[in-house]
C-alpha cells in the first residue's frame, strides 16, 4: 500500500517534459518534489504565478508571493506573473498540460465530486471547477477508500459534482486506474496490494484485463 | 495627465453607503486593499454584497467586516479559513454564493469589458449551472454566466501615480486588474504613490482610465496566512 508520498512519487511519473503543470492542494502540491530533475517542467499556480518554485529559505519569505494554497513560496529563473483572469485563461484555453487534483469521489464515469459536504463542510470549490472543465488531461491523486473504509470509486458521486465525465486517470494508495468507457481500468497495483484487495474497495464498475503489473516506485 | 489622486482614504471612500455591492482585490490575504477594509469598519455600513475571492481570516481582512455582521451577502470561490464566516453562513445569517474561481474573475472583467455575459464550461452539469442557461458549442457544454454590477471596487497595487496608472507585485496582483473599472467607482490604494512620469509607460499593468480615485496607503500589514519555509542545507 502506499502512502500519500508514494501517491505522489507515482504521479509524478505522468509528468513529461515540457508540460506545464496545474497542482492542486495536498498530495498533488507533493508531487513537485518527485519529478525528474532531467525535463523540464513548469508549474503552475492559479493565483498567478508559472515557474513556481520551492518554498523559500527562513527569513526570504515574501507576503507578494504566495501560491493557491496561501502557502509562501518561491518564482524560479523564468517565472511569471499575471492576474487571475489570464490564468483563468491558460486553464479554460487548455494551455495547461495536466492537472492534478485531490477528490472526495470519482464516478466510473470520470465525474468528479471534492468541494462540498452538505450540511457539514462548504468552503467553496475555488478554481476546481474551472480546472475539471477545461483541462484535457486530469490526474486524481486520493485515497482509495474513505476514513469509514467506504471506496470513493463509486458506480455515482453521491456528493455534490465539482464536473462531470472529465476524470482520466486515478492514483490511490491501492492502485492505478484508467476511467474508459466502461468503467475503471486497473493498470497497475500498489506493492503488496493483490488485484482482489482493489475489487473488494472498488464500488464501481472495475475491468480487470490479463496480468496486472506492480507499480515500480 | 487627469488627476485621481485624493487626500487619504477618508476621501477616498465618499459614498460608501449602506446595501452597496463592494468588488475588493485579493487572494487570501495576498494583495488585499487593508487600507479601505479598515476604513469600512470604522464607517460602520452594514447591509453590503461584497465580491471578493476570499473572505479573509477571523481577525483580518473582510473578516474585520464579518465580525460586526456589516456583510449581507458575500460572492467568492473559496471561503474556508475562517469560523466566524462559516457560523454565519451554517446559521443563515450570512447569504453567500459560491462561484467558479475562473466565472468569478470573469465577471469582473466582463463588467470592465463591457460584455453582459459569457459562457464557460466550468460549473456545467454540478449545481453552480442550476438554473442558468446551456448551450453547446462544437459538442462541447457551456453555462451563461452573467456581469457583476457593483457600486465600488476597492483595488491594492504595488506602485500607481496620480494619473491612475498602477503596477502591481508578485502574486498580490491576482484578482484586482479584472477589478479595476469593473464598478461605478474603482479606488486604487498603493504601497507607494510615484511622481507622474516617473513609471515606465511600457510597464503599466492598468492604465489610469480605469481609475476614479487613487491614494498612498498607510501602514500595510500584509499578514502572511500560510507561512512555508524550508531550511538551509
Amino acid at each position: 500500500m502506499l502512502d500519500k508520498i508514494g501517491i505522489a512519487k507515482r504521479i509524478a511519473q505522468e509528468v513529461q517534459d515540457g508540460y506545464y503543470v496545474n497542482l492542486g492542494i495536498g498530495i498533488p502540491t507533493l508531487v513537485a518534489n518527485y519529478v525528474r530533475d532531467d525535463i523540464e517542467v513548469e508549474f503552475q499556480s492559479e493565483n498567478g504565478i508559472l515557474g513556481m518554485g520551492p518554498f523559500p529559505y527562513e527569513g526570504e519569505e515574501d507576503a507578494d508571493l504566495i501560491n493557491a494554497g496561501k502557502q509562501t513560496i518561491t518564482a524560479l529563473p523564468g517565472a511569471s506573473f499575471f492576474d487571475s483572469s489570464l490564468s483563468f485563461s491558460m486553464i479554460r484555453g487548455q494551455h495547461v498540460d495536466l492537472t492534478i487534483l485531490g477528490a472526495m469521489e470519482v464516478s466510473e464515469e470520470g465525474d468528479i465530486a471534492n468541494w462540498k459536504i452538505p450540511g457539514k463542510m462548504v468552503k467553496g470549490m475555488g478554481g476546481a471547477m474551472d480546472l475539471v472543465a477545461s483541462a484535457q488531461n486530469i490526474i486524481v491523486a486520493m485515497m482509495h477508500t474513505n476514513k469509514e473504509g467506504e471506496s470513493k470509486l463509486l458506480k455515482k458521486c453521491s456528493l455534490p459534482l465539482t464536473g462531470v465525465g472529465c476524470v482520466k486517470k486515478i492514483v490511490t494508495n491501492l492502485a492505478v486506474l484508467e476511467v474508459t468507457e466502461d468503467g475503471f481500468k486497473l493498470l497497475e497495483r500498489a506493492p503488496g496490494i493483490s488485484v482482489d484487495d482493489i475489487i473488494n474497495a472498488t464500488e464501481g464498475k472495475l475491468i480487470v484485463e490479463g496480468d496486472i503489473p506492480e507499480m515500480v516506485i | 495627465m487627469i488627476n485621481k489622486k485624493v487626500a487619504n482614504v477618508t476621501e477616498a471612500m465618499q459614498g460608501v453607503k449602506d446595501d452597496m455591492t463592494l468588488m475588493l482585490g485579493g487572494f487570501g490575504l495576498c494583495g488585499i486593499p487593508e487600507n479601505a477594509i479598515n476604513n469600512l469598519v470604522k464607517l460602520n455600513v452594514k447591509g453590503l454584497t461584497c465580491i471578493s475571492n476570499n473572505a479573509g481570516v477571523d481577525d483580518f481582512g473582510l473578516g474585520l467586516l464579518l465580525h460586526k455582521r456589516q456583510i449581507k451577502k458575500m460572492i467568492s470561490s473559496y471561503v474556508g479559513e475562517n469560523e466566524e464566516f462559516e457560523r454565519q453562513m451554517l446559521s443563515g445569517e450570512l447569504e453567500v454564493e459560491l462561484v467558479p474561481q475562473g466565472t468569478l474573475v470573469e465577471r469582473c472583467r466582463a463588467a470592465q469589458s463591457g460584455f453582459p455575459a459569457f459562457f464557460t464550461p466550468a460549473g456545467y452539469g454540478t449545481e453552480v449551472a442550476e438554473g442558468k442557461e446551456i448551450r453547446e458549442f462544437n459538442g462541447k457544454m457551456y453555462v451563461l454566466e452573467k456581469a457583476f454590477e457593483a457600486d465600488f471596487a476597492f483595488v491594492k497595487a504595488w506602485k500607481g501615480d496620480a494619473a491612475g496608472n498602477l503596477i502591481f507585485k508578485g502574486t498580490a496582483r491576482n484578482f484586482n486588474p479584472a477589478m479595476c473599472g469593473s464598478a461605478k467607482i474603482t479606488v486604487a490604494e498603493v504601497e507607494e504613490l510615484v511622481p507622474v512620469g516617473s513609471l515606465d509607460p511600457n510597464q503599466i499593468h492598468i492604465p489610469g482610465i480605469f481609475i476614479q480615485r487613487i491614494f498612498q496607503g498607510e501602514n500595510y500589514e500584509k499578514r502572511i496566512e500560510q507561512l512555508t519555509v524550508r531550511k538551509r542545507a
